[in-house]
């Protein structure tokens, strides 16, 4: 095993955990300021990907459909959360999530009806394609894009939730959601906002992760499977834990699928049992939230 | 102890004591059960669809045990199911064991693995336990789906087809659907009269006490982490057992009996029929396969139909069909 190999995979790892990231800090900022889990992350994910091909496919470019496919998701993520899940917040915390389950349930067979059960594949943008020599091995030039699109928009995230009015609110809100009421905040809309923020996010997460892979209908169950556990190991709504714990999820499948293919899948269930033994409020959970 | 444990009791039957058609409904709901489930094959338009409300419905009632009565929102109890099928038919294919036991062993080994699932997921609450059962119920999915050698992997678990079984001495043609249909049932009933005496016992009051108010029920002196260990196991069992059941009624175990979309099902079926309570699980299995199958009819879509009216009922009807009849009886 040389060690170039292993620098390969360990990258490979970071952007798979990059992909991650986005998805699994979606449903941490919904979970944070709504306390909803939206168990529709998966399919939004899975519909952020079709949206990405169909965008691209109809202008004849992937900037297109990087850009519009998450705006277009994410809008129709605050139809939904006007919709469907407003009526929901005063009552038990189960409903939103059986009724995000049963909407997951419809997307995905939506996305069949329009496109089809079989997979589609989702060519590499001819400029992000080859590979890039840095010195130590050479790297997919797509993947080092991947991975520079989610720092920037982690970046991006950051800034807008510490250095603005409205980040300013979502922190409040998050805390104490009745108070900002009584301040005269309109809650309905940050929420609103928030969650359309949230799907947007996973959608982008869809679309950057179609080239590396294929799409098809079911992509969103296991994408879905894995923010769950990425959520649980980092801690529920740490934004920063969702960060840790996605690359180190990513690093981890990556690694393991070098020495133990057949483990790869299963590594990351079993690191999320392992925490649930030793710190059941996650790594970067404030114990008693658990 | 006993004391409180039957003043819960009491007042939890109080309501119905007054209205004596509920007290009534219940102390017959067993029997009541099994006729219906005798009459099942001659009334619905087909034998298959009977025996699938059967093992669908087991398998609704056994997750009810956990979610209607204990209010813990499961979302991988596919995978107790499942490992009770795949059990159930590697016990016969490559153990050589004999139907009959097959299904403890099915049950054993799927109620093995609910008790170590529910005592990793039962260290969180709420929201984070729904996420927890579906992520360990996905590495029993991948397992499955890796161990080609023993499961088959994505071709299903095949080969052991029980053509033919002693009953008592009587040679029973197990091809014959319908009296497959009444030996699987016998099973299905002694589970029913099962989960009717959990339900009926002190440890029944205290689960539903736990679904109220977990903080009270702590205060009252329970045990509430052990009492949701083993309603998370009973629950298991039931759902294995079922599992053991449907192995022996297709002769194969496909991979997607493991699945999420079985989970979810599962979780659809219980709350279309009424969860926390005792006839939902089967109305709901009858309500979902009924649907699929009038649904196929026009359209292979058919889970856009099915998802759509689960999001109606969560949106106006979360107490489902049972329930809200129910409710509807008692408001009158």
């Amino acid at each position: 095993m040389d060690a170039e190999l292993i620098a390969m995979q360990l990258f490979s790892g970071v952007a798979l955990g990059a992909i991650l990231v986005m998805v699994a800090l979606g449903l941490s900022i919904i979970f944070g300021m709504l306390g909803v889990v939206n168990f529709a992350h998966g399919a939004l994910f899975m519909v952020g990907a079709y949206a990405g091909l169909y965008v691209a496919t109809l202008t004849g470019s992937f900037w297109w459909g990087l850009l519009i496919a998450p705006l277009a998701v994410g809008a129709f993520g605050m139809l939904i959360e006007r919709v469907l899940i407003r009526p929901l917040y005063k009552r038990s915390v189960d409903d939103p999530l059986l009724l995000t389950f049963g909407l997951g349930y419809v997307l995905v067979e939506s996305v069949r009806i329009a496109f089809g059960n079989e997979g589609m594949p989702f060519p590499t943008p001819p400029e992000l394609s080859g590979v890039a020599d840095l010195g130590i091995g050479y790297f997919p030039i797509y993947r080092l894009f991947v991975v520079g699109v989610v720092a920037v928009v982690l970046v991006l995230l950051w800034l807008g939730l510490e250095k603005t009015r409205f980040g300013l609110i979502v922190r409040a809100g998050a805390r104490d959601p009745q108070i900002m009421r009584v301040l005269g905040v309109d809650v309905a809309k940050v929420w609103l906002m928030v969650f359309g923020l949230g799907v947007g996010l996973t959608a982008l997460g869809g679309v950057l992760a179609a080239p590396m892979r294929s799409v098809d209908p079911e992509m969103g169950a296991l994408v879905l499977a894995e923010a769950f556990v990425v959520t649980v190991i980092g801690g529920m709504g740490s934004l920063v834990g969702a960060v840790v714990a996605g690359l180190l999820i990513g690093i981890a499948v990556s690694m393991t699928a070098l020495f133990a293919p057949e483990m790869a899948t299963i590594v990351m269930f079993a690191l999320m049992a392992l925490v649930l033994l030793i710190r059941p409020q996650g790594l970067f959970g404030k114990p008693g939230r658990a | 102890m006993t004391a409180s444990v039957h003043s819960v009791a009491q007042v939890m039957a109080g309501p119905a004591g007054r209205r004596g058609w509920r007290a009534r409904l219940a102390a017959w709901r067993v029997p009541l059960s099994i006729l219906v489930l005798c009459l099942l094959p001659w009334v619905l338009p087909s034998q298959a669809l009977a025996v699938n409300v059967l093992i669908y419905g087991l398998v609704a009632v056994g997750y009810n045990l956990l979610f209607g009565y204990t209010g813990m929102l499961s979302f991988g109890h596919a995978a107790f199911f499942g490992a009770g099928a795949y059990a159930a038919g590697l016990g016969i294919g490559q153990l050589g064991l004999p139907w009959y036991a097959a299904i403890p062993f099915g049950m054993l080994v799927g109620g093995a693995l609910a008790f170590v699932v529910g005592l990793l997921s039962i260290r969180t609450r709420g929201i984070y336990f729904s996420m927890v059962t579906l992520a360990l119920a996905q590495l029993v999915y991948y397992t499955a789906l890796q161990a080609t050698s023993l499961t088959g992997g994505e071709n299903g678990l095949r080969g052991f087809t029980v053509a033919r079984i002693e009953l008592f001495g009587w040679p029973v043609d197990f091809l014959d659907p319908i009296k497959k249909y009444y030996v699987l049932m016998a099973f299905a009933a002694a589970a029913l009269w099962f989960v009717s005496r959990v339900l009926g016992s002190p440890f029944g009051a205290v689960i539903e006490a736990i679904r109220e108010n977990e903080t009270r029920a702590r205060a009252c002196g329970y045990d509430v982490e052990r009492s949701k260990v083993i309603a998370f196991t009973l629950s298991g069992l039931v759902c294995a057992l079922a599992g053991t059941l449907f192995a022996l009624h297709l002769a194969i175990v496909p991979l997607d009996t493991l699945s999420i979309q079985t989970s979810g099902m599962i979780v659809m079926m219980t709350l279309l029929g009424g969860a926390g309570s005792f006839f939902g699980p089967f109305i709901g299995a009858l309500a979902f396969l009924l649907m699929e199958d009038v649904v196929a009819l026009w359209t292979p879509h058919w889970q856009i139909v099915v998802g759509t009216v689960f999001i109606l009922f969560v949106l106006f009807l979360p107490k489902g069909i049972w329930g809200t009849a129910l409710a509807w009886r008692a408001g009158r």
